[in-house]
C-alpha cells in the first residue's frame, strides 16, 4: 500500500521492486488525491480529498474491526492502548468517511479487507502523509493499521517512510535532530549524554533544541539571530516564502555552506563553498531501508571548495579547539564507539557487504533486514507498541468561495526539490513550472493549455502557466517547487506547522485561479 | 489535539530494543544437477542453465543478448552448444541444465554456427563500438566480407543516426536486435514500454509507437536501455559528443562507486571520470537495490558537480 | 499501467469499430468519457483489469476491416481500452501483412504470386493488373495502391488466385480463383458484403462423391453445411459415443490408432492427448488452422467443405482432455473457412453440443506464415508478436497463456471421428508400418486436375500425380516439389518413392503438409527457387539471427548465382550457401529457420540450376 506517495516518479528504483511484486501477483493499493503514475499501476486507487488521511485510515481500521479481521493475538501480546483506539475509530463509519474524504465507502472497505487479509503487506508513505500540520498524527494513524493487522516486524510485512533525500535518514541517525544524539540516543537522558560528554571532552546542553520551523519562530521572537546553513535552501524551500525571506533577512549573521550559489547564499553574510558530498568527498549515507553505504570521491572539487568536514574542523580549530585534520574513517570509527546500532559497521565491512542495515551491533552481526521483529518474540522483548487514538483535523488553510481550489505540491520525475541540482541537466521531459488543473477546471475558467494565469492564496500570488492533467479532478491543483526562478510556489503555501515534527503543511493550500486578460500585463 | 502516549519520551532510551535476528525465509531449491561439459563432469545448483554449467567448467561462452539481470530471450544464438540427443544446437543461455546431459561447446558444428552468427551480424551492422562482438569475431574467424556488404551487394541496417533529444543518441545501424533494451524498458526493469520490436524479418527494428521521436514517446530517459546495449547503438549523448570530438578515451577513464545524491533509495552510482570530470554514470548489475538500473536523475543528474553548467570551467 | 499516449485521437468510426467488439468503455481510465465524477476519486485497475491483451489482434482486425488501416488515434484508443502500451501494440500491428499502418484503399486485391500460381499464370495476371491499376503497393509505401502481391493464399488448386478484401461497415471478401484481370477488377469495383466465391468447396475435391473416402466423404454432399444434414449423414455419432464411453476410452482409441500429427511434425497424437489429459488445472485446446505452407490447401477445403466434422472433433478432443476453452486459429486469408466454421460452432453451441466439451472461439490470423508455428501461434493469440518460443518447455506443459495446451492441426482432428467410430486399431491397420491411416494430399502446379486427394499412406508420388490426371503444361515433368516450400524437390526418377514418413525420409524429403507440386520442363526452376527464398526472407519473424539474416543472405546469394556475379568463385559461393543452410538448420529457434534452406538444398543437389550464368 502506497499512501501519499508517488513512488513511480519520486522513488523510481524502489518502484522497480514494487513492480516485481506486482508481476509476481502482489496487489497494489494507492491512496493519493491525484491519480498519479503510481496510482495507475494500482489494483485500487483511492483519491481522497487532501488532508483526510486519518478519516480514511480510521474508517479502514473500524471496518477491519467490525469484520473481525484484526489480529487479536498480536494485539493482545504486543500492543497497548487498543481499547482507546477502538473507541477512537468508532465514529468513523464508511458513510462518514465517504462524506469527508470523497472516496466511496466501498473502496475503503475494499482496501481494509485487502490489507487485513493479505498474508504479508507493506505500508509505505511519503510526504503526502508528513507535509501536513498534523503529520505525526497521520503517521500514527497508519501505524495503527499495521498494529491492528500484525503487518509489522515480519518478513514481507512492515511500515516504511520512503525517504526523499539520499541521506535524510543518515542525518537523523547521526543526531541531526533537535532531541537526539548520534544513534537516536536521547539528549535528555543523563547517562547517554555523559557518555558523549566523556568521549568528546565537552559539555552538551541537556535540553533538546529547535527543529527547523521552531527556528523560524525563534527568529520571529528574536531568540535566534545567527544561522549557519549547510546544504539547505530555506529561502526557497520554506512554506510561506515571504515570511521566511523576511526573517532570514532580519538575522544578524547568516552563514551558508553549499556546493552551488543558492538563493539562500545570495542573502548570506558569509558563503563557504563546499564539495559535493557524494562525488567529491569520502563518507557514508543511510538510505530509506536503514542501509549505511559508502560515498566516495570520484573527482577533485573545484578550486576553493572544501569538504564539509574540513570546514567544520577549521572552524573548531579557529575557535581554539585542537581538532587537527579530519579523516572520514577516523570520525566514523569514533561514532561506532558511541552509537551501538552502528558499532559493527567498519569501513572494511561496508565495502565488502556493499552496505549494512542498522542496527548492526558488532562486527559479526549482519545488520537487520527489518525492524520490530521483537514484537513477535515470545515473550515480548521491550515495551509494547502503543496504538494512537488520534483524531482527524482538517487542513488549516480552509477552502471558501474566495479560495475554492485545493493546491497540493510534490515532485516530478526528472526534477528535485528546489532544482539546485536537477536544473543543471537538460531533461527532454521538462516543461518548466505549471499550475496543473483538471481539464474541467480549465474549461470552467475558459483557459487554454499553457495560458498564463494568476494564482493567489491568502499569503501571496504568483503567475504560472496552466497545464491540464486528467489525473486531477475539479477543485484539485498541483504544483512543484522545482523552478523557483520561474514560479515561486512557496509564496502560496502556508507555514501551518506540525508541532511534533516541525513540518509545514505544504500539501494543503487554498488558492484561487484568475485568468489574465489578453491585454492585461498581469503584474 | 488528543493526548496519547509516545513510546520514546518516557524511556529516553534507544528506541529499538535488540530483538531476534530477522532472516529471509528459506525457499528450498531442488537437488544439484550433474552433467558433462566437454568431457568433464560438472555439478551445478538446481535451476542453473547450460551457460552456468559452462562457466563453472571454465568455458568462456560468447553471449550478446544475454544479461544476468534480464530474462533470457535466446535470440542471438551465439551461445549455442551441442547437446547429445538434440537434433539442433541449443542456446546455452536459456536451456536448463538437466541431470546426465552431455554438452560440447567447441565442436565443428558449434564453431560454424557461432562464426556464421557473427558474420551475419557484422555483415549487417556497424560493429565499430561493439568491442565484445569484435573479440568474438576474431575468436571464431568471422569474415563479413563474404557477403558483399561493403560494395552494396548485401542488405544492411545502415541508416542515419537518430538524435532527437539532449540525452540519448540512437544509431540503429549498430543495432543487432538483441532485445535487451526492450526488456530493460519493459517488465525486466523499467516497465515503461516506450520501445518494442516492430516490423518483421530483416525489417524488424526497435521502435516507439509509429516510430515517433523519443520526446513524443513514453520514454522517461532512465537510460536503462543504454546501460544494457552491447553494441553502442544506444549511447549517452555526452559520450557520443566526446567521441565525435575525439576526446573519448576509455584508457584514461576511472570508475568510482558512490551513492546517488537524490532520493533516499540508495542507488549505487558508478561514476566514470576522465580528466577529473564525470563522463558517464552507470550502476553495477550485482547491486541488490538497482540491478544496474537507474532513473533519469541518477543517470544524468550529476552535471551540477564541479559547479554546474556555468561554473564547470573551474573544474 | 502508467501508459503514455500521443495526442492523436480516434475517429468515430474507429471508436465504434472497437466498441462493437469490446462493448463501451467501463470508465474514463479505460478510454471512456470523463462524465462520472465518482471516477475522479477511485479506480479499479492492476490485476483486476488486466488480462485483456489477448483481444489486441481482434481489435486491430476490427479497425482494419472497418477503416482499411490503423491510424495513430485508433491504436491509442485500442491501447487505452486494453491497457496495452502503444509501442508494443505497434510492434504487434506492424508484424502482420494484412494490417496496414498507412492509409490505403478500402478495397485491396491480394494477388498470389507464389510458386503454384507462378506456374499457372500469376506473372501474366500481375502485368495485366499493373497495366490497369498501376504498380502494386509495397509495405511501408506511402502511395496506396488497389493491389498487392501476396504469398501463397492457399488456393493453389485454383491458380492463379486472388483475394479481394474490402473494409467498411460491412466488410467484403471476394475470392477470385482462377482469376482473370476482369474478375479481379470486378471484385475491386463491386465489393459485395460478406464472403463471395463463385465456386463451391467441392470443386477442389476431384474425388467428391466417392463413398469409399474417409476424410472427404461428406464434402459436396447435402450433409455438409447444416447441422441437421450433418446429423443425418452420420455426424455427431462419434461425439455421442465418446460421451458414452468416457474420456479414457477416447484416449485409448486415439493412442491405438497410431495417428500422428498432420501439420508437418508428425508427433503421435495420442501421446499429446494423454499428456494434456494428465495435466491439472486450466488447459487449452488449439486447433491450428493457420495453413500457410505454400502449396497447401487441404485444411481450407476441410473447413469449407465439412465444417461440422471439425467442430465435432474439437468437441471430442476438449472433452477427452478436459480443456477449459478451445481456440481455432485460422489464417486471415481464409474468409469462407472462417465463416463456415463460425456457423458450425454457433450451431453446436445452440444445440447444446458443447456442454460436455468447452466453448470454442475463432481467432483470425492477419497474414504471417510464422503463426502456423505452434508457439508463435500462442503469442499471436495472446496479443504479442508472432515470434516462436524456445522449446522446451513444450506446449503440453507450458502452452497458451502459460498453461498446458493441446495443439492439433485441422486434418489431424478430422481423423478423430473415424477413429472412434471404426476403432483405433482399424485405423492403425491402414497404411504402412511408420505411417498409418488415410491421408490428404495437395496437388497443384502442373497437374491436369489439381485438388485435394485422399489416399492411403503408401501411395507413391507417381500414383498421386496420376490420380490428378498426370503432368499438365508441356506434359514433360522437370521436378516435383513435395512437402511444401519447407520441403524438397524430387527428380522425375524418384517418383516411385512412397509418400510416407519413412519413404520421404529415404529420398531426403519430408511429408510436410503433403504438397505435391509438379513443374513441367518449361518452368525456370531458378525462378521458383528465388521465389521460395524470397518467401522465407519475407516470412522470417526476425527474432533469431540465423533465420533473420540467413534467409536474406540465402536470397541474395541465389540472385548472385542467377546473375553470375560471384563474390570470389562459384565454388566459394556454393560453400557459403552450405554454411548458411547449416547455421539456419542448426541454430534457428524454430522450424521456419530449420527448413528455410531445405528446398533450395534439395534442388541444387539434383538439378544443374545455376551451372550456366545468366546475363
Amino acid at each position: 500500500m502506497l499512501w501519499g506517495s508517488n513512488a513511480r516518479e519520486t522513488h523510481p528504483i524502489y518502484f522497480h521492486h514494487v513492480l516485481k511484486g506486482i508481476h509476481n501477483g502482489a496487489a497494489l493499493y494507492v491512496v493519493d488525491p491525484r491519480r498519479t503514475s503510481s496510482a495507475q499501476w494500482a489494483d485500487r486507487w483511492l483519491g481522497l480529498d487532501v488532508g483526510t488521511d486519518i478519516v480514511l485510515a480510521h474508517a479502514a481500521g473500524r471496518e477491519i474491526l467490525s469484520a473481525g479481521l484484526h489480529d487479536r493475538e498480536f494485539i493482545e501480546r504486543a500492543t497497548s492502548e487498543f481499547d482507546a483506539y477502538r473507541k477512537a475509530v468508532e465514529p468513523y463509519t464508511l458513510e462518514r468517511a465517504e462524506r469527508e474524504s470523497g472516496v466511496p465507502g466501498e473502496a475503503i472497505r475494499d482496501l481494509a479487507h485487502a490489507y487485513a487479509k493479505a498474508p504479508t503487506a507493506q505500508l509505505c508513505w511519503t510526504l503526502g502523509i508528513t507535509e501536513h500540520h498534523n503529520a505525526v498524527d497521520n503517521v500514527r494513524a497508519l501505524i495503527n493499521l499495521a498494529l491492528l493487522t500484525g503487518h509489522v516486524g515480519r518478513y514481507g510485512s512492515g511500515l516504511c517512510p520512503l525517504r526523499g533525500q539520499n541521506n535524510v535518514q543518515g542525518g537523523g541517525d547521526m543526531g541531526a535532530l533537535p532531541d537526539r544524539l548520534t544513534g537516536f540516543q536521547h539528549v535528555e537522558n543523563p547517562a547517554l549524554r555523559s557518555k558523549f560528554e566523556a568521549a568528546w571532552n565537552c559539555r552538551i546542553p541537556p535540553k533538546k533544541g529547535w527543529h527547523l520551523s521552531g527556528m523560524f519562530d525563534a527568529m520571529e521572537r528574536g531568540d535566534l539571530t545567527t544561522l549557519y546553513v549547510l546544504g539547505e535552501n530555506p529561502v526557497v524551500s520554506e512554506a510561506d516564502k515571504d515570511r521566511a525571506l523576511r526573517l532570514m533577512n532580519g538575522l544578524d549573521f547568516l552563514v551558508v555552506q553549499d556546493i552551488l550559489f543558492t538563493q539562500t547564499a545570495e542573502i548570506a553574510d558569509v558563503v563557504l563553498p563546499a564539495q559535493a558530498g557524494w562525488a567529491e568527498s569520502e563518507g557514508t549515507v543511510t538510505s530509506s531501508e536503514r542501509k549505511v553505504q559508502r560515498v566516495r570521491r570520484a573527482v577533485q572539487p573545484p578550486p576553493g571548495c572544501r569538504d564539509d568536514m574540513q570546514i567544520i574542523f577549521d572552524l573548531a580549530n579557529h575557535m581554539g579547539h585542537e581538532w587537527g585534520e579530519p579523516d572520514s574513517e577516523t570520525m566514523w570509527n569514533e561514532l561506532r564507539t558511541l552509537s551501538p546500532m552502528h558499532a559493527g559497521m567498519s569501513y572494511e565491512r561496508l565495502e565488502k557487504l556493499g552496505g549494512i542495515r542498522w542496527p548492526c551491533y558488532d562486527e559479526s552481526h549482519p545488520g537487520e533486514l527489518f525492524l520490530h521483529g521483537r514484537l513477535w518474540a515470545d515473550p515480548l522483548i521491550g515495551p509494547r507498541a502503543p496504538f494512537a487514538p488520534v483524531e482527524h483535523c482538517p487542513p488549516v488553510d480552509v477552502l471558501d468561495d474566495e479560495f475554492p481550489i485545493r493546491l497540493t505540491t510534490g515532485r516530478r520525475l526528472d526534477s528535485y526539490n528546489t532544482g539546485v541540482q536537477s536544473s543543471q541537466y537538460a531533461s527532454p521531459m521538462r516543461w518548466g513550472e505549471t499550475l496543473d488543473l483538471s481539464p474541467e477546471d480549465g474549461q470552467m475558467h475558459g483557459l487554454a493549455e499553457f495560458e498564463r494565469v494568476r494564482v493567489s492564496s491568502r499569503r501571496g500570488a504568483v503567475e504560472a502557466r496552466v497545464r491540464f492533467d486528467p489525473g486531477l479532478r475539479p477543485g484539485l491543483a498541483f504544483m512543484t517547487t522545482h523552478f523557483p526562478d520561474e514560479v515561486d510556489t512557496n509564496r502560496l503555501t502556508i507555514d501551518a506547522v506540525d508541532p511534533k515534527s516541525g513540518t509545514a503543511e505544504f500539501k494543503a493550500t487554498a488558492i484561487r485561479v484568475d485568468k489574465i486578460g489578453a491585454a492585461a500585463t498581469g503584474s | 489535539m488528543s493526548d496519547y502516549p509516545t513510546p520514546d519520551a518516557p524511556s529516553l532510551t534507544i528506541p529499538v530494543p535488540r530483538g531476534p535476528l530477522p532472516s529471509t525465509p528459506d525457499r528450498g531449491a531442488g537437488p544439484p544437477v550433474t552433467l558433462e561439459v566437454d568431457g568433464e563432469a560438472v555439478t551445478v545448483p538446481a535451476g542453473s542453465t547450460l551457460l552456468d554449467a559452462c562457466s563453472k567448467r571454465g568455458v568462456d561462452t560468447p553471449t550478446l543478448c544475454y544479461l544476468e539481470t534480464l530474462s533470457p530471450v535466446n535470440v542471438c544464438r551465439v551461445c549455442v552448444v551441442e547437446l547429445e540427443g538434440s537434433r539442433t544446437l541449443v542456446p546455452a543461455c536459456s536451456r536448463p541444465a538437466a541431470e546426465g546431459m552431455v554438452v560440447s561447446t567447441d565442436s565443428e558444428r558449434v564453431r560454424l554456427s557461432r562464426r556464421m552468427v557473427l558474420e551475419f551480424l557484422s555483415s549487417s551492422n556497424d560493429v565499430e563500438t561493439a568491442p565484445e562482438l569484435q573479440e568474438y569475431m576474431e575468436r571464431y574467424g568471422a569474415d563479413p566480407e563474404r557477403y558483399g556488404s561493403r560494395n552494396g551487394q548485401a542488405a544492411t541496417q545502415a541508416q542515419p543516426t537518430k538524435i532527437d533529444n539532449e540525452l540519448y543518441v540512437r544509431d540503429y545501424s549498430k543495432c543487432i536486435l538483441c532485445y535487451k533494451c526492450v526488456e530493460a524498458c519493459g517488465v525486466d526493469a523499467q516497465n515503461t514500454f516506450a520501445i518494442a520490436v516492430a516490423g518483421r524479418g530483416f525489417e524488424s527494428h526497435i521502435a516507439t509507437e509509429f516510430d515517433v521521436p523519443l520526446p513524443d514517446s513514453a520514454c522517461v530517459y532512465c537510460g536503462n536501455c543504454i546501460g544494457v546495449c552491447p553494441t553502442g547503438a544506444l549511447m549517452f549523448k555526452s559520450e557520443h559528443d566526446l567521441r565525435n570530438a575525439g576526446e573519448w578515451d576509455e584508457s584514461q577513464q576511472e570508475t568510482t562507486d558512490t551513492i546517488c545524491p537524490y532520493c533516499g533509495v540508495g542507488c549505487t552510482l558508478t561514476l566514470h571520470t576522465q580528466d577529473n570530470r564525470i563522463v558517464k554514470a552507470t550502476s553495477p548489475l550485482d547491486q541488490e537495490v538497482t540491478s544496474g538500473n537507474l532513473c533519469i536523475k541518477g543517470r544524468f543528474g550529476w552535471q551540477f558537480v564541479g559547479g554546474g553548467k556555468s561554473g564547470s570551467s573551474g573544474s | 499501467m502508467d501508459l503514455h499516449f500521443t495526442s492523436d485521437r480516434p475517429s468515430d468510426d474507429e471508436i465504434s469499430a472497437v466498441d462493437a467488439l469490446l462493448g463501451p468503455a467501463v470508465s474514463r481510465w479505460a478510454g471512456g468519457e470523463r462524465s462520472d465524477p465518482a471516477e475522479g476519486q477511485t479506480a479499479v485497475g492492476g490485476h483486476r483489469t488486466s488480462g485483456r491483451r489477448h483481444l489486441l489482434l481482434p481489435v486491430l482486425h476490427a479497425v482494419q476491416w472497418r477503416v482499411g488501416w490503423i491510424s495513430r488515434g485508433a491504436l491509442n484508443y485500442a491501447c487505452r481500452r486494453l491497457d496495452v502500451p502503444p509501442a508494443e501494440a505497434y510492434g504487434v500491428a506492424s508484424f502482420y501483412d494484412m494490417l496496414s499502418m498507412e492509409p490505403q484503399h478500402a478495397v485491396v486485391a491480394r494477388v498470389c504470386d507464389d510458386i503454384a500460381c507462378l506456374a499457372r499464370g500469376a506473372d501474366e495476371l500481375c502485368s495485366k493488373l499493373e497495366e490497369s491499376l498501376g504498380p502494386a503497393a509495397h509495405s511501408g509505401q506511402r502511395t496506396p495502391s488497389n493491389w498487392v502481391r501476396s504469398p501463397c493464399l492457399g488456393l493453389c488448386e485454383r491458380a492463379p488466385a486472388v483475394l479481394v478484401t474490402g473494409a467498411g461497415e460491412q466488410p467484403s471478401n471476394c475470392v477470385s480463383a482462377p482469376a482473370s484481370p476482369s474478375s479481379v477488377l470486378r471484385c475491386i469495383r463491386f465489393p459485395a458484403p460478406g464472403v463471395s466465391d463463385r465456386q463451391p468447396a467441392e470443386v477442389s475435391v476431384p474425388q467428391a462423391g466417392d463413398a469409399s473416402l474417409d476424410l472427404l466423404r461428406r464434402i459436396g454432399s447435402s450433409g455438409a453445411l447444416s447441422l441437421d444434414g450433418y446429423r443425418a449423414s452420420g455426424g455427431l455419432s462419434a461425439l455421442r459415443l465418446a460421451l458414452r464411453k468416457g474420456r479414457d476410452w477416447v484416449l485409448r482409441e486415439v493412442e491405438a490408432s497410431r495417428l500422428v500429427g498432420r501439420g508437418g511434425a508428425a508427433f503421435p497424437t495420442g501421446v499429446k492427448w494423454r499428456a494434456v489429459a494428465g495435466a491439472s488445472g486450466t488447459k487449452y485446446l488449439v486447433c491450428n488452422a493457420d495453413e500457410s505452407e505454400p502449396g497447401t490447401f487441404k485444411d481450407r477445403v476441410l473447413m469449407e467443405g465439412d465444417p461440422f466434422a471439425i467442430v465435432e472433433a474439437i468437441a471430442i478432443a476438449s472433452y477427452a482432455t478436459e480443456c477449459e476453452r478451445a481456440y481455432v486459429y485460422i489464417r486471415g486469408e481464409y474468409p469462407r473457412a472462417t465463416e463456415r466454421l463460425r456457423f458450425a460452432i454457433a450451431e453446436f453451441e445452440e444445440a447444446g453440443l458443447l456442454k460436455s466439451a468447452c466453448p470454442i472461439e475463432i481467432r483470425r490470423g492477419a497474414g504471417a506464415y510464422i503463426c502456423g508455428e505452434e508457439t508463435a501461434l500462442f503469442n499471436s493469440i495472446e496479443g504479442y508478436r508472432g515470434e516462436p518460443r524456445n522449446k522446451p518447455p513444450y506446449p503440453t506443459e507450458v502452452g497458451l497463456f502459460g498453461k498446458p495446451t493441446l495443439v492439433n492441426n485441422v486434418e489431424t482432428l478430422a481423423n478423430v471421428p473415424r477413429i472412434l467410430l471404426q476403432g483405433g486399431s482399424d485405423f492403425a491397420a491402414i497404411g504402412t508400418e511408420g505411417s498409418r491411416g488415410p491421408k490428404l494430399f495437395c496437388l497443384s502446379g502442373h497437374v491436369e486436375r489439381p485438388g485435394v486427394y485422399e489416399a492411403r499412406f503408401g501411395v507413391s508420388v507417381r500414383e498421386l500425380i496420376d490420380m490428378a490426371g498426370g503432368v499438365a503444361g508441356t506434359g514433360k515433368l522437370q521436378a516435383v516439389l513435395v512437402g511444401g516450400a519447407a520441403g524438397a524437390f524430387l527428380a522425375p526418377n524418384e517418383l516411385d518413392a512412397p509418400f510416407t514418413f519413412e519413404g520421404m525420409r529415404a529420398v531426403g524429403a519430408t511429408v510436410g503438409s503433403a504438397v505435391v507440386m509438379p513443374f513441367d520442363d518449361s518452368v525456370d526452376l531458378a525462378l521458383i527457387l528465388l521465389r521460395i527464398a524470397e518467401f522465407f526472407r519475407e516470412e522470417s519473424c526476425g527474432q533469431c539471427v540465423p533465420c533473420r539474416v540467413g534467409t536474406v543472405r540465402q536470397d541474395e546469394l541465389l540472385q548472385r548465382l542467377r546473375e553470375g556475379r560471384f563474390i570470389g568463385s562459384m565454388d566459394q559461393e556454393r560453400a557459403l550457401l552450405q554454411d548458411i543452410s547449416q547455421v539456419m538448420r542448426d541454430a534457428s529457434i524454430c522450424g521456419l529457420g530449420h527448413t528455410a534452406a531445405s528446398a533450395v538444398d534439395s534442388a541444387l543437389a539434383r538439378f544443374p540450376i545455376f551451372s550456366r550464368s545468366h546475363p
